[in-house]
């Protein structure tokens, strides 16, 4: 899996490239949380418009970083969410604590 | 009946060559990509708790998958012989993970029942569990629950 960043001035694009399961979550973590220590942006924008598969380790791994996010006063918000890894986001009770929006330019909209 | 066997060592870099195997033996019978879909994800639960309970994350060990076709009719066995569950009912709870410090959401065994048919566990301590999904296609997805 890839993850790749995009620091803009409202928060930070992180665009998600593969599959997010046990042994990708590490990346996704380690990548993430390495920017959020900077304390340069607060919030972020998790883009799955290239993540093709997704199970309970992504619900954990997302979990963590709404967390950190969260206890800086930030915001988290989803994009491009395929209609199967919206079932997984929504049997993980993320749904109702983060928004989805369409596209990247309509997330990073709503952080304003 | 049409089966497949297969063994792996438990290592998480194996979880996506599971799935991939796992899809690739059902689609023969011509799922619909959210059928294909739910059955990878509920393989990719059932591994990853093999290596990450079963055998403690150890990256040691071997994992057992035996899948089986029958008509419409889908079996799946995974199998480790690691330290077991000792409660299956608690493990079974939504929520409930014995490993939190890893960040794990506790929603494995909800996802398995949610995208499988019927979900048996067989567990014995010090000696290994073993998961039995079975799930029929074109007859339902998650959608219609």
């Amino acid at each position: 899996m890839q993850v790749k960043l995009i620091r803009r001035k409202i928060g930070l694009i992180v665009r998600l490239n593969g599959e997010l399961d046990h042994h990708t979550a590490t990346v996704f973590r380690e990548v993430v949380d390495k920017e959020l220590a900077k304390d340069i942006v607060q919030n972020l924008v998790l883009n799955f418009d290239n993540l093709t598969f997704m199970d309970s380790s992504g619900i954990g791994a997302i979990l963590g970083r709404y967390r950190q996010v969260k206890a800086k006063g930030g915001k988290m918000v989803f994009c491009g969410v395929s209609k199967h890894i919206k079932k997984i986001l929504q049997m993980g009770g993320l749904l109702t604590i983060i928004p989805i929006l369409s596209d990247e330019t309509k997330a990073l909209a709503s952080l304003h | 009946m049409n089966y497949m066997k297969m063994e792996i060592p438990a290592r998480s870099e194996n979880e996506s060559f599971v799935r991939v195997v796992v899809a690739a033996f059902v689609a023969r019978i011509d799922p619909t990509l959210e059928e294909l879909n739910e059955v990878k994800t509920a393989v990719s639960e059932a591994v990853t708790n093999c290596i990450l309970h079963g055998y403690d994350n150890s990256e040691e060990g071997i994992i057992w998958i035996t899948a089986s076709l029958e008509g419409n009719k889908f079996s799946l066995e995974i199998e480790d012989r690691g330290k077991g569950i000792a409660d299956i009912e608690r493990a079974r709870e939504p929520l409930y993970t014995e490993k939190p410090e890893l960040e794990r959401a506790g929603m494995g065994f909800s996802i398995m029942e949610n995208f499988m048919d019927e979900l048996y566990v067989e567990s014995a301590l010090g000696m290994g569990t073993r998961i039995r999904m079975l799930r029929s296609f074109g007859k339902k997805s998650w959608d219609n629950h």
